[in-house]
């Protein structure tokens, strides 16, 4: 297969950026598109040229490293797929094809494809956790979950933290990450006493750290490669107003 | 000869007295404490934060240590630990099967060939229980019974159910409640985490460990960390073999650059092949994707009778198929442990039995549970793993057997440790599968989320005090000392050696050759002549890499050519080191299956008069050295390890 690439590249946070255009060609529909892109970078390598910088990692689907805005979609054309999971036989033969990096106030580009999504972490930081020390944990069967409720958390914890909720909010709000670990945690009797001041705490951060907020279009649940439901946020709001 | 041995020297395990039960208790009894109030003055840095390296910040800040983190990843909370599927054992008896922390010792004594310490095995069985309590604690939301109680399910090479899951996503939920714990002390203000930052030095003194040298893969900056104890919780390097189940990013180098510095490495050549991966399709993979061992719980391998079968997998019947692992290991059938199962795979693939386009694999068939159990509930068990299955292939597994095949996975070896992990070099402690320790020549599946968690909740928290209790007070960290400004300078200077070389090949491509002469030498099976050929063929291809690598020149900002160049480049040595580890022991022992030592029937042979000993590498100039720590069973006897 062969595919026209226009791909945006952008040498620093500073710099302005544009999109580029790249051909591949030979290209196998058993390549996966993050594979797609290590081809392309091996020919710029080879003739002198600076390789597209993107991220990625466990190419699995579950580090959730990688974040490419693919044709206007975050982790581009498939539903509940990462973008190291997409492979080219998604894609038409010859088709041209944007790549864009993930793209929200809270997510500085530092290079390329690249970008900074430290945000993240700081909202886990500001209570997105049991407060159980090493040592303090009782016998694990004394405390009996419904095999419905601890399914229903899995569902919120399953979060990848790779931010396509975010890219693909036009406000850039990070509600549905934040709600996911909200949530997690409110629906185990464990996570349930820290609950008010977990929520709470949350919000602020994700609200200091520069993302928007949320304005129920739903398409953070439409783009979330974990299928994660705009209902936990629904939950997080509920709760925070309580 | 390829090395020298070192006969004078006897490494020290350190390991309590005692009973095998007491041993664990007597040492926390007699260790050296730190008073609570004395604890912020030691500074720890603990490079990796998958499982061990989360779990040890985490833990070791809880109790007021000053501890800084590092990670090459963009958040903590991506470490490898993250991709891990099935489960992690631990002995709770849940299942009234049985099951005791002395079975669960065994269990993994026997599955590593007898080439661990009992000491440390026993330790791992018994700090297993806490480890599910204090996972439910953090919010884990593991598998549950209709009534509410924890659920367990089985995995390779034991004949209870011991192993506790969260869907296909057991390393991920554990990798996250451990991160979340290091992110509270984070908000604490008691650790400090440097995302994209690679270490690239150790720095000793005297023969001590003083701190490291880290690179911002963001800017390219270098900087300098001195501390009273250093951590390495990197990781497996089992990407050496390129195509891996493993991360892009995980790499060998921190450990081998201690290595150098002195820090013993042990076993090198011990690597899982993996027996249920995706099958290599063509030259363009970059890496080979994990199915986890539980589908073995209810799936059943094949391969055709014949060879050069060319039916459809859906039109074999029944009697032209072979289920070779319920035929040769007829007491543990498809749940035979990893090394054999691989090894049987191999078997049947290289005697022109495979099956798919490159007749490179085995069948996974799901055909029988799902007749006998409903395809509902092999939905409920396995339904991520039967969807990525797809999402890689495009085959439905419900509908036709998946087509699985081995790839390298899990790295028994790694820095030599002793009871309390700490290195050959004082102050330098080493966790998870970083080190050499609990798995002997074969890791058990879902022992090692569980190793990992035990080293870093469990262990160094009482092992590591121990140690800065006898350091004396008044020394403080300090990293204007001529040891720092001697690493920064040899750093700096490789990193410009490698961008300077202009040649005409890739980084990838010096990879993808090493990958194929190891797997092919130094993977399923060994033998004196290979080894001793793959040898020569990695040292020329150390030599070409060092002539003929191109990566762009910069070593400001973002160079992901110049962090693989570093990566491989380590890559180069350790392969060779690997060799010569493997053809040192002339024996076969688990994963390590030398052809020229086997039983009638072709499985391992192991010689417990000679061999019974962990192989630990000095470095040595020209050739590496070989010391030998012997292995003391007293507590069991070492058998002939049969699955039949």
């Amino acid at each position: 297969m062969k595919f026209k690439l226009k791909i945006w590249r952008q040498e620093s946070t500073s710099a302005k950026g544009k999109l580029v255009d790249y051909e591949v060609k030979d290209i196998s529909a058993d390549t996966s598109f993050l594979e797609m892109l290590d081809q392309l970078n091996e020919t710029l390598i080879l003739r002198g040229e600076n390789p597209v910088s993107f991220d990625y990692d466990c190419r699995e689907g579950i580090c959730g490293q990688c974040c490419l805005f693919i044709n206007g979609r975050a982790h581009g054309p498939l539903d509940q797929t990462s973008t190291c999971q997409l492979h080219m036989r998604s894609f038409k033969d010859g088709q041209t094809i944007y790549v864009e990096p993930f793209r929200a106030s809270a997510f500085p580009i530092k290079k390329d494809l690249r970008i900074d999504r430290q945000a993240l972490d700081k909202i886990i930081a500001s209570g997105g956790y049991i407060s159980v020390s090493t040592g303090q944990a009782p016998e694990a069967n004394q405390t009996r979950i419904s095999s419905e409720e601890v399914e229903s958390a899995f569902d919120a914890a399953s979060c990848i933290g790779c931010g396509a909720c975010v890219a693909s909010c036009k406000n850039g709000s990070a509600a549905l990450f934040t709600a996911a670990k909200i949530s997690h945690l409110f629906q185990l009797p464990q996570g349930k006493i820290e609950h008010k001041k977990r929520t709470q705490n949350m919000v602020k951060a994700m609200d200091q750290l520069g993302f928007g907020a949320c304005s129920n279009t739903g398409a953070c649940e439409v783009e979330c490669p974990q299928g994660i439901s705009i209902r936990h946020i629904a939950l997080m709001n509920k709760e925070y107003w309580k | 000869m390829y090395f020298s041995t070192d006969t004078a020297t006897t490494p020290i395990p350190k390991i309590p007295e005692g009973d095998l039960k007491d041993k664990w208790s007597n040492f926390k009894t007699h260790a050296r404490l730190v008073s609570p109030n004395n604890r912020k003055n030691y500074r720890i840095l603990v490079v990796g934060t998958g499982l061990s390296g989360a779990s040890a910040a985490a833990s070791l800040a809880e109790l007021g240590y000053q501890v800084t983190t590092f990670c090459f990843q963009d958040s903590p909370r991506r470490a490898h630990s993250v991709a891990a599927q099935g489960g992690v054992n631990a002995m709770k008896n849940y299942k009234n099967d049985g099951d005791s922390v002395f079975r669960m010792f065994y269990d993994t004594l026997k599955g590593g060939d007898f080439r661990s310490r009992e000491a440390n095995v026993y330790r791992l069985a018994e700090c297993s229980a806490s480890l599910i309590d204090q996972a439910v604690a953090q919010g884990v939301p593991f598998a549950r019974e209709y009534s509410g109680y924890l659920s367990n399910r089985s995995f390779g090479g034991v004949q209870v159910s011991r192993t506790f899951y969260a869907r296909g996503q057991t390393g991920q939920q554990l990798l996250l409640g451990a991160y979340q714990a290091m992110m509270r002390q984070v908000h604490l203000g008691r650790v400090t985490c440097y995302s994209r930052h690679e270490m690239l030095d150790l720095v000793t003194e005297n023969g001590v460990a003083k701190g490291i040298l880290v690179r911002n893969l963001d800017t390219g900056e270098i900087s300098r960390h001195a501390a009273h104890a250093v951590v390495l919780a990197t990781g497996g390097f089992g990407k050496i073999y390129y195509l891996s189940t493993l991360a892009m990013g995980c790499n060998g180098s921190a450990i081998w650059r201690a290595h150098k510095k002195g820090a013993w490495a042990s076993c090198p050549s011990w690597t899982q092949i993996h027996p249920t991966c995706l099958p290599q399709s063509g030259n363009h993979q970059s890496k080979l994707t994990l199915m986890s061992e539980s589908l073995r719980n209810d799936g059943r391998i094949w391969t055709p009778r014949v060879k050069n079968e060319d039916r459809k997998p859906l039109d074999i019947p029944e009697e032209d198929r072979d289920y070779y692992l319920e035929r040769r290991y007829p007491s543990f059938g498809n749940l035979a442990p990893r090394d054999i199962a691989s090894r049987a795979a191999k078997e049947r693939i290289d005697s022109g039995h495979g099956v798919g386009p490159l007749k490179n694999a085995v069948f996974l068939d799901f055909k029988d549970a799902i007749a006998n159990q409903g395809k509902e509930t092999i939905v409920k068990k396995y339904g991520n793993l039967f969807s990525m299955y797809e999402k890689i292939t495009g085959i439905n597994a419900y509908e036709q057997p998946m087509m699985i095949s081995p790839a390298a996975h899990f790295s028994m070896g790694g820095l030599w440790v002793d009871y309390e992990l700490s290195s050959s070099i004082s102050g330098l402690y080493v966790i998870g599968e970083a080190n050499f320790s609990d798995h002997g020549a074969n890791r058990l599946g879902a022992n090692s989320l569980l190793q990992a968690c035990v080293d870093g909740y469990y262990i160094l928290p009482q092992t590591l005090p121990h140690y800065l209790a006898q350091l004396v007070k008044s020394e403080k960290p300090e990293t204007n000392t001529p040891a720092f400004e001697e690493s920064e300078n040899k750093v700096r200077k490789q990193l410009s050696e490698l961008c300077q070389i202009n040649g005409s090949k890739t980084v990838d491509h010096f990879h993808r050759e090493l990958g194929k002469i190891l797997y092919d030498k130094c993977g399923l099976s060994r033998t004196e002549k290979g080894l001793t050929a793959a040898i020569e063929a990695i040292r020329s291809l150390r030599q070409e890499f060092y002539q003929n690598l191109k990566i762009p020149p910069n070593e400001n900002g973002i160079n992901e050519e110049l962090e693989k160049a570093g990566r491989v480049a380590d890559y180069l040595e350790i392969g060779e080191l690997m060799c010569i580890d493997a053809l040192s022991r002339q024996e076969s022992c688990g994963a390590h299956f030398r052809e020229e030592f086997q039983t009638p029937d072709g499985e391992a042979k192991r010689n417990d008069r000679e061999y019974a000993f962990i192989s630990c590498w000095k470095p040595g100039n020209p050739n590496p050295v070989l010391i030998k720590e012997p292995l003391h069973f007293e507590f069991t006897e070492p058998t002939e390890r049969s699955y039949k």
